[in-house]
């Protein structure tokens, strides 16, 4: 059988996955940035966290994703619910792009519009919400493409402790020497990362004051 | 104590140094209110370093800067900078807001009401000559220098600040758009009354637009003169400025 004969055969289960896939990288994502943009936003004021949250950002990092989600299994409340572990797993590998590039983007907004927005009377959280954050406002959004698509990737492997998504048909078809079945988890994935990194790059290059 | 009600400016004995350079040494002026005057001085002679104590983007390390009779100190810094306009050269609009948004910005922070905001974004805009119709929409990057540099006026008249302070803000322009534009700044500055402190290290543009020059020398003031005064002065500096404008006559 063919790959698309098979697809099509088993579409609904494909795109069952797929909506289970993305329900995962939904929530990781909200979650990271919600967390990870204030973190960014502090770290710029104060040098001495920022040491240590980029520092315990890359050290999540480079802990293999499979690793992660055995670590974080005998975690009570956590390890109860695959999905939930799931979600706590990838918002923590999405945290490091968006901590690391709200940071970066704020800094290195021009000194000399921070001194003419100081010079016409704003405070500092008006510069925030008025100068440094639009201005940062294409960095971060870099950040937050690269870790939606670091996103997708790893959440392939919830389907190792039960959280299911498209990483059922990768594990499945490799217990199973079926290429059609790995194709089956692999395809929509990477489509589902190129959609997705395609629509943000929309959005980066859609801000008309950037000439 | 407070100043004679027509001063609205002092420096009074005033130093400014930074990482062991003094850039402000003894620093003593008065610049009465509703004048225009002049900042002038060589690249690093401090007049730049002077104007930013005047809105406490700087503090001085030693004397007082007084606003209003009170020192900068004392004021509570937002307040003060937002009863003082600021226009600088080139950086000085927001990239990523409209025309209307850049000027409408203190106003708006201030919580004037929509209606009053646009009015006055209007009235501000005709004033420097940049029709809202046509322009409110546009982002900087859209505009010419020229534009830019009245919009940047507009922008920090737009609260209607007693105090304006201007550094070098006809300096990226050529010749015929800066000249147009100190013509009409002067007309304005007369009309509205504003008491202005400019920074300028050209002095056809010192003896154009000023009430008094203010002749910043290393970080002190050698003098505040008239045109007049300035012409025929004797001192050594003020005449090295007077033969350049002589010769380009």
């Amino acid at each position: 059988m063919s790959f698309v004969e098979f697809a099509m055969k088993h579409r609904v289960e494909i795109l069952t996955l797929s909506l289970e896939h993305l329900r995962l990288v939904l929530w990781s994502i909200l979650y990271a940035l919600l967390i990870g943009i204030p973190l960014g936003v502090l770290i710029v004021r104060r040098p001495r966290m920022r040491a240590f949250i980029l520092g315990t950002n890359n050290m999540i990092q480079t802990i293999p994703s499979l690793a992660l989600f055995g670590l974080l299994l005998p975690v009570p409340w956590l390890g109860l619910r695959a999905d939930r572990l799931t979600i706590t797993a990838l918002t923590l590998y999405a945290l490091l792009p968006i901590v690391r590039n709200t940071y970066t983007g704020i800094h290195q907004v021009d000194p000399a519009v921070l001194e003419v927005a100081t010079g016409m009377g704003l405070t500092g959280r008006q510069i925030l919400w008025h100068v440094q954050i639009p201005l940062a406002f294409p960095v971060i959004l870099s950040g937050v493409r690269i870790a939606t698509v670091i996103t997708i990737g790893i959440a392939t492997v919830a389907a190792a402790i039960g959280a299911g998504g498209l990483g059922e048909f990768i594990f499945r078809g490799l217990a199973m020497v079926d290429n059609n079945v790995i194709l089956a988890g692999a395809i929509p994935a990477a489509l589902m990362a190129l959609i997705a990194d395609g629509m943000i790059g929309m959005l980066q290059r859609g801000a008309r004051w950037r000439r | 104590m407070t100043a004679p009600s027509n001063i609205a400016i002092e420096f009074v004995h005033v130093d400014y140094a930074v990482n062991g350079c003094t850039l402000i040494s003894d620093l003593n002026l008065a610049v009465r209110s509703h004048e225009a005057l002049i900042l002038l001085g060589r690249s690093g002679s401090g007049k730049t370093t002077a104007l930013k104590l005047i809105n406490r983007l700087l503090s001085p390390s030693r004397g007082e800067v007084r606003v209003e009779g009170r020192a900068t100190h004392d004021w509570d810094p937002i307040q003060l900078r937002r009863s003082i306009g600021y226009a600088v050269q080139e950086v000085g609009l927001f990239p990523h807001y409209t025309v209307e948004a850049n000027v409408a910005l203190v106003p708006k922070i201030e919580g004037w009401d929509r209606e009053r905001i646009q009015q006055r974004v209007s009235e501000m805009l005709s004033l420097v000559g940049v029709p809202y119709e046509q322009f409110a929409g546009r982002y900087p990057h859209e505009l010419s220098g020229g534009q830019r540099q009245r919009v940047g006026l507009a922008r920090a008249l737009a609260a209607n600040p007693p105090i304006l302070l201007m550094d070098e803000p006809f300096g990226a322009l050529d010749a015929l758009t800066r000249t147009e534009l100190q013509r009409q700044f002067k007309l304005l500055q007369r009309r509205l009354g504003t008491t202005v402190v400019f920074v300028t290290h050209d002095i056809n543009e010192a003896l154009l637009l000023g009430d008094r020059i203010a002749l910043i020398e290393r970080g002190s003031c050698i003098g505040a003169f008239s045109r007049t005064e300035f012409l025929s002065s004797d001192d050594e500096n003020v005449k090295a400025f007077v033969e350049i404008y002589r010769a380009g006559r």
